[in-house]
């Protein structure tokens, strides 16, 4: 061989070793991942998540600040943080396309942010709310520092709009003022959309593979927490 | 002191000028119809490559200071958060970093092959290919359309038609190697050659496998980070890396120290430098073997940092004068300090304790930045300073200018990065107490923020005095050909 032909294999050995180790070996280890089947309770995890909400989360480029993935307490202290409750495995996103790991945490991890028990505040802060619902997420896209004072996320609020208000407020108008008198601040179907993703990402469910089989969700404390409608204005 | 101008090639420790034998008015015709035959794509590479730059620049700041005024054109949904990051990536990377590196590694093939450009139409059609792929990726970014995945968030029908433009530039690339008049190929000539052919491979793999329902969930992401490390350690270090072993021996005009470190440090990167990816993917949901090999290899690549930087440094040994005369130098010498010390930081930050305190913070775009900007495109700049005299036929105008421009780049770039480590190994830390509260360990690293918006100013005023100095050099406005631009002329010095 040439010294031509050396220097062309070794690049493409070298190629073909990292491609080799990289992709395809893992694909035949978690390639093929099926889901979990629950005997006892006649269960099966996970379950496609169709939710319209999750094209608005990666339109609006959420997964550049937000992570989807929690490690083991070794690497870090998601879990203490309320994040989750067992670190997530390749099973949790095999029906994902694609899944919204995230590298950077801007904002806080949301593997779970729809669970039960789910917090981003230390354990002991007694302000922190104690359900995450719709509104409250409504809220918070709309002026996350009416909720979060520090909070560095964008708002949203080319997600809502401005509407007449009728006799009554709307059902879903935010309890925040308008910018005119007589009108309502409503979310369109897409702010909608987005908050219910949100809400339904919850991974908790035990997994053999992540060394939580058994019960462990983190208990719900019942501290009084501010409504949304304690933020009439900002 | 005319180094820059000396006729011969100072190629290889073994290679002696006398083995070639034609007369210096036969090498320096020869080189004039190398660089005619290149004139017009390579300068079409650089001129958009430096548009990419100055749009890159700005998407950069806004997303920069975005992050310490979330109100910032908040209303504008193209202007959000999430879609100015992606598109800013996008625009450095296979903007202004692709097309500066094939404009830099097309002329370098042709100069160190001594082979003419046979079809320059090709490579023009390559660049306004790519470039008009690259402009729908990034309209479509803004209007939302991302794929989803991070580190592969352009288009996919973008990135195809992106592709479509390199197959000329690979081809012409590969053909130029053929025609190469001299057995003994040059180091930088294996960093091209691997440059070209590693680029589509990974490119076409990394595409084709995302387009397969059977790579279903995290597989995704694997592909997604091999292919990112790819693209730094195959595409873009292997051209900065080319052009810093032909820039530095040449212009103070003498060989490379040592070709068996050369050798060492080049195939050490190219299977190691291979083999890192997963790195990004520590703690996740992917099998912890799969971290531990890129760990593992990600140490092993204290050899090329070894190899590669101690030829560089015993190299420049004696002749460190040249980088006050000579901006290429500097440029160059600079980017080959930095990548010493990126792959010194990259190995560092691996390690599991150290990852898994600044896994998910800023330090990763930090390190990312030093890599792309004070190393890569540090060397590329030198580079354009070196070829585009012999192409359009002046010199540069002013040298106060290119300080001007290396003072924004290097001092610039070199702060914003330290800022960002700095606040990354912050925020790390405070976070591995679960008692923090997590809005207020952001809201005291934001505190770094004003000192990364003071580095990307410098860095803007840099560009914009490079991207002015340019289009002088295209109007051909500048110094009478034949002496090159110095920052202190030989006389001036002496009496220092």
């Amino acid at each position: 061989m040439s010294r031509s032909s050396y220097l062309f294999a070794g690049i493409f050995g070298s190629f073909a070793i990292s491609c080799f180790t990289l992709v395809l070996v893992p694909q035949m280890q978690i390639g093929g991942v099926t889901e979990h089947v629950n005997e006892d309770e006649g269960t099966r995890y996970p379950v496609w998540n169709s939710r319209p909400g999750r094209e608005v989360y990666i339109r609006e480029g959420c997964y550049y600040c937000h992570t989807q993935q929690v490690r083991d307490v070794q690497n870090g202290s998601d879990m203490e943080r309320g994040w989750g409750t067992r670190r997530t495995v390749a099973r949790d996103y095999m029906f994902e396309n694609p899944p919204l790991l995230g590298s950077i945490r801007i904002g806080p991890d949301l593997t779970n942010a729809g669970a039960k028990g789910w917090r981003n505040e230390p354990a002991t802060d007694t302000s922190k709310p104690n359900r995450r619902d719709r509104m409250w997420q409504l809220v918070h896209l709309y002026d996350p520092r009416v909720i979060v004072p520090a909070s560095t996320m964008p708002p949203y609020r080319y997600l809502f709009t401005e509407v007449k208000r009728g006799g009554q407020p709307a059902e879903n108008a935010l309890p925040i003022a308008a910018s005119r008198e007589g009108y309502e601040i409503v979310p369109t179907a897409e702010a909608v959309q987005l908050a219910d993703y949100i809400l339904s990402l919850d991974r908790t469910s035990p997994l053999p593979e992540a060394g939580a089989l058994k019960s462990a969700a983190p208990a719900a404390t019942s501290a009084p927490a501010p409504a949304p409608a304690a933020v009439e204005k900002k | 002191m005319a180094a820059v101008a000396e006729p011969a090639p100072v190629l290889t420790a073994s290679q002696s000028p006398a083995s070639v034998a034609p007369s210096a008015d036969d090498r320096a015709a020869e080189r004039a119809r190398i660089d005619a035959s290149a004139r017009t794509p390579v300068l079409l590479f650089f001129l958009t490559a430096l548009g990419w730059l100055l749009i890159a620049t700005f998407f950069g700041f806004i997303g920069s200071y975005k992050l310490q005024s979330p109100e910032f054109l908040a209303d504008w949904p193209i202007y959000t958060y999430g879609r100015v990051i992606p598109a800013f990536n996008a625009c450095f990377a296979y903007g202004w970093c692709s097309l500066a590196g094939m404009g830099v590694a097309i002329w370098l093939m042709a100069r160190l092959c001594k082979a003419e450009v046979k079809f320059p139409g090709a490579l023009i059609f390559g660049a306004l290919f790519w470039n008009f792929g690259l402009g729908l990726a990034v309209v479509g970014i803004l209007i939302g359309e991302n794929t989803g995945l991070e580190m592969m968030a352009i288009p996919r029908p973008a990135a195809w038609m992106m592709f479509i433009g390199y197959l000329f530039v690979g081809i012409t690339g590969a053909a130029l190697y053929r025609q190469r008049k001299h057995s003994t190929v040059f180091i930088s000539v294996w960093y091209l050659l691997g440059a070209f052919f590693w680029f589509p491979w990974l490119f076409f793999t990394a595409h084709v496998l995302l387009g397969q329902p059977q790579l279903q969930g995290v597989m995704q992401n694997v592909v997604a980070a091999w292919f990112a490390n790819g693209l730094n350690n195959y595409w873009f270090t292997a051209i900065g890396l080319a052009a810093a072993y032909y820039l530095i021996p040449k212009v103070i005009d003498r060989p490379i120290h040592s070709y068996n470190l050369a050798s060492i440090g080049f195939w050490s990167w190219a299977i190691f430098g291979g083999l890192t990816a997963m790195t990004k993917l520590s703690g996740g949901p992917v099998p912890a073997w799969l971290v531990t090999l890129s760990i593992s290899s990600q140490i092993m690549l204290l050899i090329p940092l070894v190899t590669v930087g101690k030829n560089f440094f015993k190299t420049m040994e004696g002749n460190h004068h040249m980088i006050y005369h000579s901006p290429t130098v500097r440029f160059a010498f600079f980017g080959a300090v930095i990548f010493v010390i990126a792959t010194a930081i990259n190995i560092l930050a691996s390690l599991r304790g150290a990852d898994s305190i600044v896994h998910f913070t800023l330090f990763g775009t930090a390190t990312n930045d030093l890599l792309l900007y004070s190393f890569y495109s540090m060397v590329m700049f030198g580079a354009i300073y070196y070829i585009t005299p012999r192409l359009v036929g002046c010199e540069w105008l002013s040298a106060g200018m290119i300080r001007l421009h290396f003072l924004g780049s290097a001092y610039g770039g070199a702060t914003a990065v330290a800022v960002m480590l700095c606040s990354g190994i912050a925020a790390g830390m405070r976070g591995l107490d679960p008692d923090a509260q997590f809005s207020q360990i952001l809201y005291n690293t934001g505190a770094y923020l004003p000192g990364r918006m003071i580095g990307l100013v410098l860095v803007t005023i840099g560009h914009t005095a490079f991207g002015l100095h340019f289009l002088l050099m295209l109007l051909r406005i500048g110094q009478p050909a034949g002496q090159p631009t110095l920052f202190v002329s030989p006389g001036e010095e002496d009496q220092h």
